[in-house]
């Protein structure tokens, strides 16, 4: 999920602009700080964040800076290019936010350091999702790909390798996630949707969309084979390589056939094909879904019988980080699992890791309207006052536990990956 | 200015050769020699016979592409410097009418290429305006995400490149050899032929350089106008990249460098630039 797009960047630069220039005002006002370069004052507590652009509110660096006087520094880069980073530049940043799937990646690399579960204050407050891998209510919930439990604990401090029981070395900390699904123009597709299949359905030739980043593409595709009949996979997010070899041949003669408009790969790409009538299926991530019909153009987040691609994100360090850097980090990371941050993330349609905290930092008519899948009494607004949604609407695919519950498959990185990664660009050039 | 070279160029290029016969893994290269990035790109290449492969199906729509940006740049790019050249008398307004040339590149490139699909869009300016004259009845789907919108984006952007280097070549031309050849009785198309193009040629093999390399490594432009649906040289490699497969990226480098090397070796063939300028 590369939720990172130059179009967001604009917008946080422009943001986050206003947004240093608060943070001086506000050091200036607190008259704690009299030397002029704030940012070289001795005291100064700085984090440099590496992540993609979901959590990066500037919003969250302000509250957080205000409340623990931390400053953060973001560093905005797509999923890749943040495993990248991590992989060939670890001392470029202290804290890291990155999605579990990319932990087979990171872990063996030996560039982060897992945090340690005592210190995390909030820790057995977490959603049993990430933990046990069900929900609060105990459903359990689908374990297909790289789910966060299969990777959330080391063997030890410096361990390369996963335990499958608990321990106290934490890979990542949890702090955000969602379940994805298609999106779809109901205004110009006119009929209920209710399957995956209806994404190469030829009704919408040349009008349906994929997503171009092969490790997320191949999981939507899984799930429209499977839904089609054609194969049921042991593991969508572990393919072999002849499932791999069905996946794209069945991708390849849709498109072959017209049936796709474009392929997408940034945020705004897919806001811009929905929005234009371009196409009228594709698959689609929430906070998109959301822009569109801030544009006044009916767009759903459709939830569809064979379930949820699901995705969740954390916080680990840089291995480089030491001595009171470390100490600020889990102070960074124990007050972002405080509420104030986790509700924000909610009013953006994720899921916060700690539900109580940010229960307790939400009207309940927005805990209502985004959790338990009610009717909202009053407009329902974005973090930053924008009106969202009229009174009376409720959240396309209900609940927390409805959306959470019915999550089939991980976002996941295949042993097959490199075969894969092969196979989709033969898929582009077919 | 040679330490330079080697610093910046020759020992990156090194770097990169060497790294392309690295062995890799999920999330490190291997320094042990293999040539698995070489092997793996070219998968299939006679199994799969007389189907073409991945990589020659990518190579060959690549330059099917450089070939039709070359061409109509090449068109474009000569016509507009002769009027630049021949026909602007001032030199002022040589400079403003030039400059008005790299229009294109004052917004970002993302920006340029969304602002495409509401003019040719299923719904955009250009299909609705022939709807409205009667002249279609189904929007015509080939304006956007096809190869036409590559090449017409790749038109727009880099035919500024042909421009410069042919204009440049066209105003150091003698104006007493046109007059002269006018005064033999020469047609204007045999004063073009026989003396404006063999004096320009220079300025057309250094733009046909800029256009080709430029063009052969795209993978942005032909990414978005393409909707992400055509393959191209440069794709291949950002895929590659993504993947942290950086040696199969370099393998896959190292053989972009090669053709478009051998394609500017054929160009210099033609004209020798250093004896000419």
């Amino acid at each position: 999920m590369s939720k990172s797009s130059k179009f967001d960047r604009l917008i946080n630069r422009r943001t986050v602009l206003k947004g240093a220039a608060g943070a001086v005002g506000l050091a200036a006002g607190s008259g704690a700080i009299t030397g002029f370069p704030y940012v070289r004052s001795a005291d100064a507590k700085v984090l440099r964040y590496l992540g993609t652009a979901v959590n990066e509110g500037d919003e969250i660096s302000k509250k957080c800076l205000a409340d623990t006087g931390i400053k953060i520094e973001y560093i905005t880069a797509t999923t890749d290019d943040v495993t990248k980073r991590v992989i060939t530049q670890p001392n470029s940043f202290d804290v890291l936010d990155t999605e579990y799937f990319s932990l087979k990646k990171l872990v063996p690399s030996g560039n982060i350091f897992a945090l340690d579960a005592k210190k995390i204050k909030e820790f057995d407050n977490l959603t049993p999702v990430f933990t046990k891998g069900q929900l609060p209510n105990g459903k359990k919930i689908g374990d297909q790909g790289t789910a966060p439990w299969k990777v959330l604990y080391l063997e030890g401090a410096n361990s390369k390798t996963f335990s499958k029981t608990p321990t106290e070395f934490v890979t990542l900390i949890p702090t955000v996630y969602n379940a994805d699904t298609l999106g779809i123009r109901p205004d110009l597709i006119k009929r209920p949707i209710s399957s995956w299949t209806e994404l190469l359905n030829p009704e919408f030739k040349g009008k349906a969309s994929i997503l171009n980043i092969p490790s997320i593409g191949i999981m939507d595709a899984a799930m429209v084979v499977e839904a089609s009949g054609q194969h049921t996979y042991a593991d969508k997010g572990n393919m072999t390589k002849a499932e791999i070899d069905l996946t794209m041949k069945i991708m390849t003669e849709a498109k072959k056939a017209g049936q796709f408009r474009a392929f997408w790969k940034d945020f705004n790409e897919s806001v811009n094909l929905m929005a234009s009538g371009e196409t009228v299926i594709q698959s689609m991530w929430s906070p998109a879904v959301t822009k569109v019909r801030s544009m006044g153009i009916a767009c759903t987040f459709q939830p569809l019988k064979e379930g949820y691609r699901s995705w969740a994100s954390g916080f680990c360090v840089s291995k480089a980080v030491s001595g009171p850097k470390l100490d600020w980090a889990y102070e960074f990371v124990n007050w972002y699992l405080s509420g104030w941050a986790g509700a924000y993330l909610n009013r953006q349609g994720y899921y916060s890791a700690v539900l109580s905290t940010a229960e307790a930092n939400m009207t309940a008519d927005e805990w209502g309207y985004w959790m338990e899948g009610k009717a909202a009494v009053g407009d329902i607004k974005a973090p930053d006052g924008t009106i969202l949604e009229k009174a009376g609407a409720t959240r396309d695919g209900g609940s927390y536990d409805e959306r959470m519950g019915a999550v089939a498959c991980w976002n996941a990185v295949m042993d097959e990956n490199d075969y894969m990664v092969r196979k989709w660009n033969e898929f582009i050039a077919a | 200015m040679m330490l330079v070279f080697a610093l910046f160029f020759l020992l990156p290029l090194l770097f990169v050769t060497i790294v392309s016969a690295w062995d890799y893994n999920e999330y490190e290269m291997i320094p042990a020699f293999s040539l698995r990035g070489y092997s793996d790109t070219f998968e299939g290449c006679i199994a799969d016979l007389p189907n073409l492969c991945t990589i020659l199906k990518t190579y060959l729509k690549t330059l099917k592409l450089c070939l039709l940006t070359w061409v109509l740049t090449l068109l474009i790019g000569f016509t507009v410097a002769y009027f630049l050249a021949f026909h602007v008398r001032s030199k002022t307004w040589q400079i403003v009418l030039t400059l008005l040339c790299t229009i294109p590149f004052w917004t970002s490139n993302v920006i340029r290429m969304i602002a495409w699909i509401p003019l040719l869009g299923r719904n955009g300016l250009v299909n609705r305006g022939l709807e409205g004259a009667g002249l279609i009845h189904q929007p015509l789907e080939w304006l956007l995400f096809s190869e036409f919108s590559v090449v017409l984006a790749l038109l727009h952007l880099f035919t500024f490149f042909m421009v410069v280097p042919i204009f440049n070549s066209m105003i150091r031309i003698d104006r007493r050899l046109i007059e002269a050849a006018y005064d033999a009785g020469a047609t204007g198309w045999q004063t073009l032929l026989n003396i404006i193009i063999p004096l320009a040629k220079p300025g057309i093999v250094i733009g046909s350089i800029f256009v080709i390399t430029i063009v052969m490594g795209d993978f942005v432009t032909i990414g978005v106008m393409g909707g992400q649906q055509i393959a191209s040289a440069g794709k291949i490699i950002e895929a590659r990249l993504n993947a942290l497969q950086f040696p199969a990226a370099a393998a896959n480098a190292v053989i972009l460098l090669g053709i478009t090397i051998l394609i500017i070796s054929a160009l210099t063939r033609i004209v020798d630039i250093r004896k000419e300028l």
